[in-house]
């Protein structure tokens, strides 16, 4: 057995192969350790600023001490409430459509082309897009602009996923409810959403992650505000954008609220992201 | 459903067959009605995310009018960008968003390809979900986290050890060497590229890893009983038969670099100038805008801020388009078997 070994051309083709994998997992300990190394100066650099002052105070103003992020704890909270109330029926209907009548439909396959370039489009964009349409229109920015330009990155990933778990849902299925003589609209209503309902949820959660976390769309649109505000009507402070104001800002106070945002704002995507995937595992409608 | 007059089979009295037909008949076209009303109203919503893409265009393209009209088609090559002096040119922020997303594509491929590789051929299965959901995990992490990191933890390290190093060694090499000179300040468009490539390494990752699994079995186990070793069942088998996917994951990360903003504008450090050296700092397209579009004053400098968003959708939408083509065609492969 050790005598093979000898032969050269073997011996050349076992030292490619151990290299190859010794560097495949060399590339997977480099994913791991950004990852590590990303979420420990997260929660070192966070956890040093958390305290619950942060949750009953405001922004401060420039050059005072103190100061929370109450403000846009509950901007953020409002504004992404608003964009999913926007979003879901309109990614939820229009996945419907996709997948009840997009077989051999070119206007369907388009939309389904379109709803894929648009999870990806560059989000700054869609917020220059609601400033020109809207916030140029009434002439100030605001907490609605900013739930529109979140609707519209939520909603194509709300549409691709509906579309993908009603397409999972076995004919017979909908083939014994026709039957049994039910019009279209309650099969696909009553009987193929419903049994793909935590993978419509899935979807759902998964654009929440999405827009949780977003910043540039929010730039043009809902600004920022020092101070408290529940009016959707006017400029609205978020947990995104005071985390990239303060991070760029020369005080040391603002630096870490920055990260205490930056860890509110994060840990809040991650969880959404590890529940969407608890509820995706019992995704197949049986 | 009290509301229905029960159905009794009383065969003394023989049912009016018309006035039941009479009934179905009225059912059934309400219930056609409902239907059509059902698919003209999702296919109204469906419409509405094509009306949003029309949108999105046209208003970018009204918005940039008034720049094309001022400096031409040549303002895509002008390098100038002086809001002081109301003069714009797109040339800075171009050369920067491309820069930048290359460099991210020329270390994310390497390492996304091993990532993919580690996860469906050499991990053990017990291992692959948590390692999955990692890579994953690395894909939620908000880009404003990027960012941050990139600025306040990556950057000093990197101007303090790498590219010092850098420096001393392709630095001194006769042509590619003044792409590594300059100042070591750790932000600019080398680092802007380094943090791309963290970001969009879980998304080819994940794109590869998916085709790599349509490979069929059988292929792969007949070269592993020609006495193949892993490594060649990768490269001479699972990649041939996987290329248009994978050139469609890499396309889909590029798409994701050429828009990223957030974390780019963090460290690249927001300089409009052009220079050889990729230690300097640059601007990239969607950094410009982060950081111009709300303080814009003159009416021109709102307008080349429209032209430069108009120009980075049309690449993003090409790239787009040619990642989900080629991954459409890798999808249709997954059926033959």
């Amino acid at each position: 057995m050790s005598q093979t070994v000898l032969n050269p051309v073997y011996r050349k083709r076992l030292l490619v192969h151990r290299v190859g994998i010794a560097l495949s997992v060399c590339a997977m300990a480099i994913g791991l350790i950004f990852l590590a190394w990303i979420l420990t100066t997260l929660l070192i650099k966070g956890f040093g600023a958390l305290s619950a002052g942060m949750f009953v105070h405001d922004t401060p103003a420039p050059g005072s001490d103190g100061g929370g992020l109450r403000n846009a704890i509950v901007g953020s909270l409002m504004m992404v409430l608003l964009s999913t109330a926007i979003s879901t029926p309109i990614g939820i209907l229009a996945g419907i459509y996709l997948a009840e009548y997009g077989e051999g439909n070119w206007f369907a396959q388009l939309t389904r082309f379109v709803t894929d370039i648009m999870l990806s489009a560059p989000s700054i964009v869609i917020g220059m897009f609601v400033y020109a349409l809207y916030v140029a229109k009434v002439n100030h920015f605001s907490g609605y602009a900013g739930s529109i330009a979140l609707s519209l990155i939520a909603v194509p990933v709300v549409v691709r996923t509906t579309d993908n778990m009603l397409r999972l849902v076995p004919n017979s299925l909908l083939e014994a409810a026709f039957a049994l003589g039910a019009p279209r609209w309650k099969v696909a209503m009553m009987v193929r959403l419903r049994a793909v309902k935590a993978g419509v949820v899935t979807g759902v959660l998964l654009a929440l992650a999405r827009i949780a976390g977003e910043t540039a769309p929010l730039l043009f649109t809902a600004l920022n505000n020092q101070f408290f505000s529940a009016d959707m009507n006017a400029p609205m402070a978020n947990l995104p954008v005071v985390t990239y104001l303060f991070a760029m800002s020369p005080y040391d106070n603002w630096r870490d609220l920055a990260w205490g945002g930056a860890l509110l704002v994060t840990f809040s995507v991650l969880l959404l992201n590890i529940l969407s995937r608890t509820v995706f595992s019992q995704k197949t409608p049986n | 459903m009290s509301a229905h007059p029960p159905i009794t089979m009383d065969l003394s009295k023989p049912a009016k067959p018309d006035v039941e037909q009479a009934r179905m008949l009225s059912t059934m076209r309400v219930q056609r009605m409902q239907d059509f009303i059902f698919h003209k109203t999702t296919l109204l919503f469906a419409a509405s995310v094509l009306m949003v893409l029309v949108g999105i265009i046209i208003s970018l393209i009204l918005g940039a009018i008034p720049a094309f009209a001022e400096f031409g088609p040549g303002f895509i090559t002008r390098v100038e960008w002086d809001p002081v002096n109301d003069q714009y040119g797109a040339l800075i922020a171009i050369v920067g968003t491309l820069s930048t997303s290359i460099i991210a594509l020329l270390i994310a491929f390497p390492v996304s390809f091993g990532i993919a590789l580690f996860l469906t051929e050499i991990c053990p299965a017990w291992l692959r979900r948590p390692m999955g959901t990692a890579v994953e995990l690395l894909a939620g992490v908000p880009s404003i986290i990027y960012g941050m990191w990139g600025l306040f933890v990556f950057a000093p390290l990197f101007a303090d050890h790498v590219q010092p190093l850098l420096k001393s060694t392709l630095g001194q090499l006769p042509v590619i060497g003044q792409l590594f000179s300059g100042p070591t300040m750790g932000i600019g468009i080398l680092t802007a590229g380094l943090i791309l490539a963290v970001m969009i390494i879980p998304f080819i990752a994940s794109v590869m890893r998916d085709v790599f699994e349509i490979v069929p079995a059988v292929l792969k186990e007949s070269a592993y009983g020609l006495g193949c070793t892993k490594w060649e069942v990768v490269r001479k088998i699972v990649l041939p038969y996987t290329k248009t996917g994978v050139v469609g994951g890499v396309m889909l990360g590029l798409g994701r670099a050429l828009g990223e903003t957030m974390a780019v504008t963090f460290v690249i450090g927001n300089a409009n100038k052009l220079s050889w050296s990729l230690f300097a700092a640059g601007n990239s397209i969607s950094s410009t805008l982060a950081n111009e579009f709300a303080e814009a004053s003159t009416k021109l400098h709102t307008s080349s801020l429209f032209a430069l968003a108009l120009i980075l959708f049309a690449i993003t939408f090409i790239v787009l388009s040619a990642a989900k083509i080629m991954l459409a065609s890798m999808s249709r492969k997954e059926g033959v078997k």
